[in-house]
């Protein structure tokens, strides 16, 4: 336990381990660190701005969600009013079709009637000449007396 | 050295001896082989088993350290890279806590006295006969001297020169670190002008002394203090360490329980080992940090 070189041999190792260990060990050890400190920061900025812009998105994709929705409600209103402006105006065609044809049905049916009264004008009036030659057999003229029966005839239709 | 023919104060004395290299009286040099011998040498000697276990211990620190170092990964870290930068972390959180100033030296310094003094401390953990034994069938059978004359011993810190050579390196740093950062006026002044103040200038010159003696003794008490703390747990601990080794001769009961308190006191030292080295780096930084903040 004396004291002797040893004291100053000590001293010298002690002066070159820390001289060693802070040119050659502590700054490449520490640089690392840091390095992956960064790293690992960088990283955790990352994710969080990961993470913000999934809410920014999740946001635009649920106001896109209501915005397609309100136009499809939109898009159904008119449909549905459209559809029963259609219906609307078929119905007014129809019914100035049904119009139409009732008019035609009347105009032909006056039509008919007159036809009918004519041909039975002319039947009376056969009729009534073959009834009258029966009557008066060959006492009549069928041509001199034809005259005044068409005359008779027409005053029959226009009375 | 547990032959029989060696009581136990020889076997103790035999373990607290330093293998001493130096120069005899007569002028030969060579290496001491008693304790009587060492003694005469003086100072123009040196402890090999000290210098030898101190600097292989500082290589292996340095040398595992620099792998790790030359390869450092940001990426993710392997087992050893994991372990080392622990270690460095531990290291700069401490630092960073401690120490106020700007000085690239400090944070090595730590790292450097944490795990050396760890390592040098941890030899303690060896059973005592060991490497002695080893060194002593070496000598005997290499060289053909008596292994009683062939003094070993493995654990550095328990040699004062080991601790008071750290403990004076700090303290020369230090000094010179509070001069280059106050000036020598600086230094003088703490060392005169503080704790005690006066206005009066007739008073302050009668106070400058007395701030000196105080000053001055928790000045030279820090390295002292530095040194004698660790070597004086380390030499304690290796002390309980041989004496429980004598208990091994002493019968296969009491080798036994020898056992079992060897165990248990290898245990508690793991703690002590890790303290101490913990303690030294911690006053180095707060010792390095007085040189550099201002009072």
């Amino acid at each position: 336990m004396n004291i002797n070189l040893t004291l100053i041999g000590q001293s010298i190792t002690f002066f070159v381990f820390v001289w060693f260990c802070m040119k050659y060990i502590w700054p490449p050890l520490m640089s690392a660190l840091n390095e992956r400190k960064k790293h690992i920061a960088d990283g955790l900025a990352a994710a969080e701005r990961g993470q913000h812009e999934q809410k920014l998105a999740q946001e635009r994709a649920v106001e896109t969600l209501r915005d397609s929705k309100s136009q499809a409600g939109e898009v159904i209103n008119q449909a549905q009013k459209r559809a029963g402006e259609i219906i609307e105006e078929a119905k007014g065609d129809s019914r100035t079709e049904a119009e139409r044809i009732l008019i035609a049905a009347r105009a032909e049916i006056d039509q008919e009637v007159n036809r009918a009264r004519e041909e039975l004008r002319k039947q009376v009036a056969s009729l009534a000449l073959a009834g009258a030659g029966k009557v008066l057999e060959r006492e009549i003229d069928e041509a001199a007396h034809s005259k005044l029966l068409d005359d008779l005839a027409s005053q029959i239709q226009t009375g | 050295m547990s032959s029989s023919e060696l009581t136990s104060g020889a076997y103790i004395k035999h373990h607290l001896q330093n293998m001493t290299y130096g120069q005899h009286p007569d002028g030969s040099w060579g290496l001491a082989h008693s304790a009587a011998e060492a003694k005469e040498m003086g100072f123009m000697a040196i402890h090999v088993d000290t210098m030898f276990w101190s600097i292989v211990l500082g290589v292996l620190f340095l040398w595992l350290f620099r792998k790790v170092a030359k390869k450092a990964e940001t990426g993710v870290p392997g087992g050893l890279q994991n372990f080392v930068e622990m270690i460095v972390e531990f290291i700069d959180t401490s630092v960073r806590g401690s120490f106020t100033g700007k000085n690239p030296l400090v944070a090595p310094m730590a790292l450097t006295v944490f795990v050396w003094v760890f390592l040098m401390n941890f030899m303690d953990l060896l059973p005592v006969d060991w490497i002695p034994s080893t060194v002593g069938w070496l000598g005997a059978t290499l060289f053909g001297a008596d292994p009683s004359h062939i003094y070993f011993k493995v654990v550095p810190s328990t040699d004062p020169n080991a601790t008071f050579g750290m403990a004076l390196s700090v303290f020369a740093l230090m000094l010179f670190y509070s001069i280059k950062n106050k000036g020598v006026g600086g230094f003088a002044g703490e060392l005169t002008l503080m704790p005690f103040t006066s206005d009066n200038k007739l008073v302050m010159a009668i106070l400058i002394p007395i701030n000196f003696l105080l000053e001055f003794v928790s000045l030279i008490a820090k390295p002292l203090s530095l040194s004698l703390r660790l070597f004086g747990n380390m030499y304690a601990g290796e002390m309980i360490f041989i004496l429980i080794a004598i208990m091994y001769s002493a019968g296969i009961g009491m080798g036994i329980f020898g056992g079992f308190l060897q165990l248990g006191w290898a245990i508690f030292h793991i703690l002590i080992v890790t303290l101490q080295a913990f303690i030294f780096m911690t006053l180095t930084i707060v010792y390095m940090d007085m040189a550099h903040s201002e009072h």
